[in-house]
C-alpha cells in the first residue's frame, strides 16, 4: 500500500483525479440504470394508445350534458342554452376566483367541454343529470367540499383553487370532437 | 461521550451522531473495508460478490416486472407479451430478469466448484458451506416458479412434470401434488401461489446469503493454498485491494450479460414458450431450463420413477455431508494430486450430464446418463472417502506469504508447525 500511494511526488492529486473520474462513471451508469426502470413507470404505449376519445354530438340536444370517459377520467360535454352562454359571459372576469373569459374556455360557444374532476381534491362534481345539483352558478356542483362552478365551468364559491381544466380537442366535422 | 453510545472513530459529525447510536460504519469498515483477507486469492473469489450483484439485479427487476404483471391464466401470457412490447424498457428489463436467471446460475455453479476445487467445506467452514447449499436449493425453486409465470408452453408443461414428480411418493404422493396444485391439475391457482412464492423466495435468499457471510466473516475467507493465513503478512485489507479485484470481474460480468441481453436474449430459452399454455397439448421435446439438465438427465436415467426422483434430490442433498465424506486434512486439490484429477473428471461427467439432459431419452443417450449418474455418485460416496485414506498429498507451502515475498522470517507461531495437515 505504501509503495503505491508515495510511487510519484504528484501521487496525491493523481489519486483525487482517479477517484473522482471513478466517482463520474459511477454516477453516470447508475443514471443509465435508473433511466429504464423509472421510464417503465410511466405510461405504456397501449395506455397512450388510448389517449383520445371521439364523441359525437349530433345527439345532444340543447341544454343537455353527456359524460364520456377519456384517459379513465370522467369529461363533460354540455350544450350550453343561450341563457347559460349570456350567464357566463355577464360576469365581470376580474371579480372571479381565477380569472378567465368564457370565449377564451370554449371553441363553439353552443359547446362546453370540460374535465369533469374538481380541482380542490379531485372528486367529481354533480350537474350532469337534469336531477342534479348544480350549485349556486348553474353549472356544476362539487358535493365534497362544497366548490360551485359556474355555466363556465369557472369556480365561483369553495375550496376549489381553479376553473375546470379544458381538456385539449378539435371539431373533426360541425357534430363531432375527438378529445385529446 | 455519553455512557450507553458506541465509541466511534468517525470524524464527519454526521456519520459520527449516527454510528454512536447504530454502529453500522464501524461495522461497515470492520466487515467491508479493513477486514482481513488472504493475500492470495486468484478470480475464482469474484463469484461470490458476482452472485450478490446478480441476486441485487434479480430482485430488481423483478419488482418492476410484478408491477405489470398479471397472475391469472388468462392475463399472465399477454401480460408478458404487453410488457415485451408496450411498457417503456419493458423489453429489457425483461430480457435483463429472464438471463439474469441464467448468469446466477453460470456465477453460482463456478461459486460452488471454486468450493469443492479448493476445499472451502471443510472445518472450520461446514456450516457455512451447508448454507449455500441451502441457497443454492432455494434459487432452484424460485427459478422454477419464476419460469412458470409468463404460462407458456413450456411453463405450463414444466410446472406439471416437476409437480408430478412429488407423485412418486409412496402414500402421500398424491396429496402433496393436490397442495401444490390447489385443484387437479396445474391452474390458476398454481399460477397464483407460484407468483406469491416466487415473490417471496428472493428475500428468503437474501436472508439466508445475509447468514452465509455472516458465517464467512467468523471463519474468514479460504484461499487458492487452502492454508490459513498466519498473520498480518498474509492478509490484505478488503478495501482497496478486493473491492478493486472484485469490480475489475465485475465489469467482465456486465459485458458477458449484456451480450446475452442485447445480442442473444432468446439464446439459452426455449422457443416453445412463447406459445401460449395449452393443457390439451404437450410439446413434442419438454427440456427444462439449462440450468436443470444435469438433475434432469440423473432422474431419466434411472429406470424406476421413484428411484429416479431420490437421485435426482439426492444429487443436491449430498452436497450437504461433502465435509464429512472428504475426510483428507488437505483443502486445495493443488496439493492433491489423484483428488485433483477425480475432481475435473466429476466437472467433465456434470457437463456431460448437462449435455444429455437436453438430448432424447432413448438409445445411448440413456447409457450415457446412467455412466454419468454413476460416477457423479461415486466420486462422493466412494472416491473421496477412499482418497483421504490412500492419497498421498504434495508437501504444502509454509504460509501464504512465504512464496511470494520470498523467505522473510516468520512469525513464531508458523515456523513452529509448518505442514497445515497432521
Amino acid at each position: 500500500m505504501a509503495d503505491t500511494a508515495h510511487a510519484a511526488p504528484d501521487g496525491a492529486p493523481r489519486r483525487d483525479f482517479l477517484k473522482l473520474v471513478t466517482g463520474a462513471f459511477a454516477a453516470v451508469g447508475v443514471g443509465a440504470i435508473a433511466w429504464p426502470f423509472i421510464a417503465s413507470l410511466q405510461p405504456a404505449k397501449d395506455t397512450l394508445a388510448l389517449a383520445s376519445t371521439d364523441v359525437d354530438l349530433a345527439p345532444i340536444t340543447e341544454g343537455q350534458a353527456v359524460t364520456v370517459m377519456w384517459r379513465g377520467k370522467p369529461v363533460f360535454v354540455r350544450s350550453r342554452t343561450p341563457k347559460e352562454i349570456e350567464e357566463a359571459r355577464a360576469v365581470a372576469v376580474n371579480s372571479l376566483p381565477d380569472p378567465a373569459t368564457d370565449q377564451s374556455r370554449v371553441q363553439r360557444e353552443q359547446w362546453l367541454v370540460l374535465i369533469g374532476i374538481c380541482t380542490h381534491l379531485g372528486c367529481v362534481p354533480t350537474g350532469q343529470r337534469p336531477t342534479d345539483t348544480r350549485g349556486d352558478y348553474g353549472g356544476w356542483f362539487c358535493p365534497c367540499h362544497g366548490s360551485h362552478y359556474d355555466t363556465s365551468g369557472r369556480i365561483r364559491k369553495g375550496p376549489a383553487p381553479r376553473n375546470l381544466d379544458v381538456p385539449q380537442y378539435a371539431f373533426t366535422s360541425d357534430t363531432k370532437i375527438r378529445i385529446g | 461521550m455519553s455512557i450507553g453510545l458506541h465509541k466511534s472513530e468517525f470524524s464527519n459529525p454526521v456519520v459520527r451522531w449516527i454510528d454512536q447510536r447504530l454502529p453500522v460504519f464501524t461495522m461497515m469498515q470492520k466487515e467491508y473495508g479493513t477486514f482481513p483477507t488472504p493475500r492470495n486469492f486468484n478470480y475464482f473469489w469474484n463469484f461470490g460478490a458476482l452472485a450478490m450483484v446478480t441476486l441485487m439485479i434479480m430482485i430488481a427487476t423483478g419488482i418492476f416486472l410484478s408491477m405489470h404483471y398479471a397472475a391469472h391464466t388468462s392475463l399472465a401470457f399477454d401480460s408478458v407479451e404487453r410488457i415485451m412490447r408496450d411498457v417503456n424498457a419493458g423489453w429489457l428489463i425483461r430480457y435483463v430478469h429472464m438471463n439474469g436467471a441464467s448468469m446466477f446460475f453460470i456465477v453460482v455453479y463456478i461459486h460452488i466448484f471454486r468450493g469443492m476445487y479448493y476445499g472451502s467445506y471443510k472445518a472450520p467452514r461446514e456450516l457455512l458451506w451447508m448454507l449455500g447449499v441451502v441457497i443454492f436449493l432455494l434459487m432452484m425453486a424460485t427459478a422454477f416458479m419464476g419460469y412458470v409465470l409468463p404460462w407458456g408452453q413450456m411453463s405450463f408443461w414444466g410446472a406439471t412434470v416437476i409437480t408430478n414428480l412429488f407423485s412418486a411418493f409412496p402414500v402421500v404422493g398424491n396429496y402433496i401434488v393436490e397442495l401444490l396444485w390447489g385443484g387437479f391439475s396445474v391452474d390458476n391457482p398454481t399460477l397464483n401461489r407460484f407468483f406469491s412464492l416466487h415473490y417471496l423466495l428472493p428475500f428468503v435468499i437474501l436472508g439466508v446469503v445475509f447468514l452465509h457471510v455472516a458465517a464467512l466473516h467468523i471463519t474468514g475467507s479460504n484461499n487458492p493454498l487452502g492454508i490459513e493465513p498466519k498473520g498480518p503478512q498474509d492478509t490484505l485489507p478488503f478495501h482497496p485491494y478486493y473491492t478493486a479485484k472484485d469490480s475489475v470481474g465485475l465489469v467482465v460480468y456486465f459485458i458477458v450479460f449484456a451480450v446475452l441481453v442485447f445480442f442473444a436474449p432468446n439464446y439459452l430459452g426455449h422457443p416453445d414458450n412463447y406459445i401460449p399454455a395449452n393443457p390439451l397439448v404437450t410439446p413434442p421435446h419438454i427440456v427444462p431450463e439449462w440450468y436443470f439438465l444435469p438433475y434432469y438427465a440423473i432422474l431419466r436415467a434411472v429406470p424406476d420413477k421413484l428411484g429416479g426422483v431420490l437421485l435426482m434430490f439426492g444429487s443436491i442433498l449430498i452436497w450437504f455431508v461433502l465435509p464429512w465424506l472428504d475426510r483428507s486434512p488437505v483443502r486445495s486439490m493443488r496439493f492433491r494430486p489423484l483428488a485433483r484429477l477425480f475432481f475435473l473428471l466429476w466437472t467433465v461427467n456434470f457437463l456431460v450430464l448437462l449435455w444429455v439432459g437436453a438430448k432424447p431419452a432413448e438409445g445411448t443417450y440413456v447409457l450415457i446418463a446412467q455412466i454419468a449418474t454413476a460416477y457423479y455418485f461415486a466420486y462422493f460416496l466412494v472416491i473421496l472417502p477412499l482418497l483421504a485414506k490412500f492419497e498421498r498429498p504434495l508437501p504444502l507451502p509454509e504460509s501464504i506469504s512465504r512464496p511470494v515475498l520470498g523467505g522473510g522470517p516468520l512469525p513464531m507461531g508458523a515456523a513452529a508447525k509448518p505442514m497445515e495437515k497432521a
